[in-house]
């Protein structure tokens, strides 16, 4: 009997060798796949293991951190202070429901798991200290982001303010908003809070200030007028323009009206600009054409996506007919802007006409705060010439000194502006938006230009003027940006 | 002439009893497992844990029992069977032990039974009943040749404990249990014994009949209808196992020990042939009807297809749960294996040695499985009756073949089937079942390793003494 016993002895032997393979297989060839499939709670249970990098604003304020959780095997989960006010800048990161703005996009350096942070966890391995996220230092300035925020109080609105000079973002607010805090978990609640959020009619967490595009109304004429000196259709502001009232719209039998009685025959630019004619400029988009209009406007940002490193949406300068690109030329039809792109275009006419690159992330940190990344101001395009940029700040002055956008005198500060009430909803029907886009100026140069629109829809529609509710806000913060460089 | 007169041929003179041996790697086999309950509680607390003292006093208490016994009651054993066996129970003991921390297990407790208790204390006291087991199967059963005279009881015994299982209600798809009040045992673990102690009978009775008394048809040697009855039986209940209990592990494991002994019985490879025919026909059949054998075989091809993944991960949370041990493992407590969630500690206890062991302690425990293996097979080699040839080649084939399947079920290898791992995993049945058998082999191997008793003088042998000229 022993030959059959050696050979199933062989066999046994086989068993036990086809598993050692199969083990050896798993453990060693396959081990990385596995390691990084979707389905492995272990990516995210690591992910979540330890403390997440900050948030700065101020050069040196957190207004993120990580709290450790107790009922879940994610051990630490996000928190934010202020988490309405900085939502639209930080974005979330939620253990159920991922992350989004510089939360995600910097998510490598805060988790710790980028490339650049590659020596910090080297060194970490042989010191044996805790993994740590790196910081993303951002440009936010906190008393301009709360003066944008509480200037918008329980409104729908946004605000974007830059720094002309460098392009970088100083405030960037969202009404009305959402606490990113009360969904950072996975528990039952995170998810009911987040489900909320998402049937809210309001939209909180749309990114009114990058997101979503209004038409900008009358604040487009500073974008008319540049076009108009630029291509030399005009050259003196204070000369007499050939506008006729009323302005047929080229190709129909609509005149294009100006609101209320205002004087606008044949008045000079500057003149025009303060009291805000639309037959001036629906005529200047007219004789500029389509092409020179859209030419102008891309050299200010628009038709293209802006990245701050969060995304903007594109603003539009559409390709139309006449009568379309008449009323586009005075900020309607089809023409739209995301507040970010207004304040762009406030910022290149404060900085003598060139046009900085928006960003809102200064600086990168390691975990043992030595800065990886900093970033260096970049122009992105010349939209006008210094001379016209000083002609339409001349203008934009007079329209806060003694024109429509008078609320937002600053004492000892130049300040130039211009108002916008835009018209939307089918035949104009629904409350139109108040927009209001203005730089302040001191003596060296530009700190601020600032772009503030509020989709009010409970105030009553003639109370709604950018001038009346969206120039106090602005005012707000420009006084708060040169407040806090004092 | 020397003073020690033999006249056999049989057996060595003198055999080292290799006892200090057997001690010897009781206390390696003993501190290896309380140095990793120690491991378990550093990594989990941070401190030694507090039942460390009460642990380890125990597995010594345990083993140090087991190995006296054997020292008195089998002396000439093998003396590797005892050390493995009680290293693996354990190592078992402590990876229960280390899962019963886990939050995840815990919260799932509470939410669906409402209360959580830690499984340690009772594997350990069933390891307490296995090696009592033990130690009552050495001292009752002087000679294993004494089970030869229970061959049909033993079939008829197994046969009850296993269509038992059909009158009670499934457990997760399988019926595999019997539950009376709150203790359940596993009959086929037991049955698994029986039916080795009822092949052994029969196979010694009926070897010849069914090597010789059989027509050439095709190149195989087609054996008599009434000798191959037995035979079929087996075959056609092991199939209604299969379908009626819906449990693939046990019936694939009766097969396969059907199969081997059959050939060791009869030294035909025709009935090699004829086993795995009849194992793929069964098979086949099986999988062609009945949807929970289906299931298995689907989660076995695609375990990351969305619709398994659906039914249950269990088999894609253990293939992550190897991926991730990697070569060197997490280290003990420090991996995620309990997401596998339910039968994590028992059917599945293997990928938590996998993650937190590595490859490397993977292939440890592989290879003491296979030692355990070699160990029975030797003992078959070794053992000087054709009963005992045929039953320890049956226990440790059985042994074998139920740590392929369940080995190969939670790697991938094959498609998953209810058993539990020998002695590591969590269930009273399994470590009840598995030390008898390991008592049985010890038994055989005392026996085959015996120095046969010199020859009593006879007066017989002065008269034939050779007369010299």
């Amino acid at each position: 009997m022993n030959k059959p016993l050696r050979r199933i002895a062989i066999f046994c032997g086989v068993l036990i060798f086809a598993l050692l393979a199969r083990t050896n297989y798993l453990q060693y060839v396959k081990a990385d796949e596995l390691n990084t499939r979707d389905e492995n709670r272990r990516v995210r249970i690591e992910r979540y293991a330890h403390e997440r990098g900050d948030i700065i604003v101020d050069g040196g304020k957190a207004v993120t951190g990580s709290t450790e959780t107790k009922d879940s095997d994610f051990k630490y989960k996000r928190v934010w202070q202020d988490g309405p006010m900085w939502a639209p800048v930080t974005g979330y990161s939620s253990q159920a429901f991922d992350a989004s703005q510089i939360e995600k996009i910097e998510d490598g350096i805060l988790t710790g798991n980028d490339d650049q942070l590659f020596f910090d966890r080297t060194k970490s391995l042989f010191t044996g200290d805790k993994k740590q996220g790196g910081n993303v230092v951002t440009t936010l300035n906190s008393a301009a982001q709360k003066a944008a925020f509480t200037g918008l109080g329980n409104k729908k609105g946004a605000v974007a303010a830059l720094d002309p000079q460098t392009g970088a973002i100083l405030a960037l607010a969202s009404t009305p908003s959402y606490d990113p805090s009360t969904f950072a978990g996975n528990s039952d609640k995170d998810s009911k809070a987040w489900q909320a959020l998402q049937k809210d009619k309001d939209k909180p967490m749309l990114n009114r200030a990058l997101r979503e595009t209004y038409p900008p109304g009358s604040t487009f004429k500073i974008v008319t007028a540049a076009a108009a000196l630029e291509n030399g259709l005009y050259t003196d502001i204070d000369a007499k323009t050939k506008s006729p009232v009323p302005f047929r719209l080229p190709q129909t039998s609509q005149d294009l009206p100006n609101e209320g009685s205002i004087q606008c025959e044949n008045v000079s630019l500057r003149e025009a600009l303060r009291i805000s004619c639309n037959t001036v400029f629906g005529k200047i988009s007219d004789d500029l054409g389509n092409q020179k209009m859209i030419d102008q406007a891309d050299k200010f940002g628009f038709n293209k996506d802006v990245f701050t490193p969060v995304r903007a949406t594109a603003s539009i300068y559409p390709k139309d007919v006449p009568p379309q690109n008449a009323m586009a030329g005075i900020g309607q039809a089809s023409n739209r802007a995301t507040p970010l792109q207004m304040a762009m275009v406030a910022s290149a006419v404060a900085n003598d006409g060139k046009l900085m690159q928006p960003y809102m992330v200064a600086n990168r940190q390691s975990p043992s705060l030595d800065n990886i990344y900093t970033h260096e101001p970049e122009q992105l395009s010349q939209p006008l010439s210094g001379e016209n940029a000083q002609k339409l700040q001349e203008m934009m002055k007079t329209v806060v000194e003694s024109g429509t956008g008078s609320n937002a005198k600053i004492p000892g500060v130049t300040v130039g502006g211009k108002t916008g009430t835009a018209q939307h909803g089918l035949g104009n029907s629904e409350n139109p938006y108040a927009w209001f886009i203005s730089y302040a100026k001191t003596d060296s140069g530009s700190p601020v230009a600032v772009a503030v629109v509020v989709e009010d829809s409970e105030a009553t529609r003639d109370d709604i003027s950018g001038g009346g509710l969206a120039a106090p806000i602005a005012k707000k913060v420009m006084q708060a940006v040169i407040d806090s460089k004092k | 002439m020397s003073v020690v007169t033999n006249t056999t041929t049989i057996g060595a003179i003198d055999a080292p009893s290799r006892r200090n041996t057997e001690l010897m790697m009781m206390v390696f086999a003993i501190a290896i497992s309380v140095f990793a309950y120690a491991n378990v509680g550093l990594a989990m607390d941070g401190s030694l844990p507090s039942g460390m003292f009460g642990y380890g006093a125990g597995l010594i208490l345990l083993g140090g029992v087991a190995h006296l016994v054997v020292r008195k009651f089998a002396p000439y054993s093998d003396p590797l069977l005892l050390p493995l066996a009680t290293l693996l129970n354990g190592l078992g003991l402590v990876l229960i032990w280390r899962l019963d921390q886990s939050p995840r297990l815990i919260q799932r407790a509470e939410y669906l039974y409402g209360s959580y208790s830690p499984d340690a204390p009772k594997q350990l006291l069933y390891s307490a009943i296995g090696v009592a087991l033990f130690v009552a199967v050495l001292i009752v059963l002087k000679d294993h040749r004494i089970l030869q005279r229970y061959t049909y009881i033993s079939m008829a015994a197994a046969l009850i404990l296993l269509v038992i299982p059909m009158f009670f209600p499934a457990v997760n798809g399988a019926k595999i249990w019997i539950s009376v009040g709150s203790f359940t045992i596993q009959p086929g673990e037991f049955a698994k014994i029986l039916i080795a102690v009822f092949f052994s009978g029969y196979l010694m009775v009926k070897r010849d009949a069914l090597a010789l008394a059989s027509r050439r048809f095709m190149g195989l040697y087609l054996p008599r209808g009434r000798d191959l009855g037995p035979i079929i039986t087996i075959w056609a209940l092991s199939i209604l196992v299969l379908v009626f209990e819906t449990d693939l592990g046990t019936s694939l494991l009766f097969f396969g020990l059907f199969v081997v002994m059959l050939y060791v019985a009869t030294e035909r490879t025709s009935w090699i042939v004829f086993g795995l025919l009849m194992s793929a026909a069964g098979a086949v059949g099986v999988a062609s009807f009945e949807p929970h054998v289906q299931e298995r075989v689907n989660a076995w091809l695609d375990p990351f297809a969305k619709s398994t993944m659906a039914q249950s991960d269990q088999i894609a949370q253990s293939l992550m749960s190897f991926g991730s041990g990697g070569t060197l493992g997490t280290g003990l407590g420090q991996g995620h294996s309990d997401l596998i969630m339910f039968a994590a500690n028992a059917d599945f206890i293997l990928s938590t040695v996998g993650e937190e062991l590595g490859l490397a302690g993977m292939m440890a425990v592989l290879l003491i499985y296979g030692l355990i293996v070699e160990r029975g097979v030797r003992t078959a080699l070794a053992a000087r009756d054709p009963f005992g040839k045929l039953l320890a080649i049956g226990l440790s084939g059985a042994f074998a073949i139920q740590v392929f399947v369940v080995a190969g079920g939670v790697m991938g290898l094959i498609p998953l089937s209810g058993m539990t791992m020998p002695f590591l995993a969590y269930g009273g049945s399994s470590v009840l079942a598995n030390w008898a058998l390991i008592a049985i082999l010890i038994r055989i191997s005392d026996t085959a390793r015996r120095p046969a008793p010199a020859p009593a003088p006879t007066s017989d042998a002065e008269m034939t003494q050779v007369v010299r000229p």
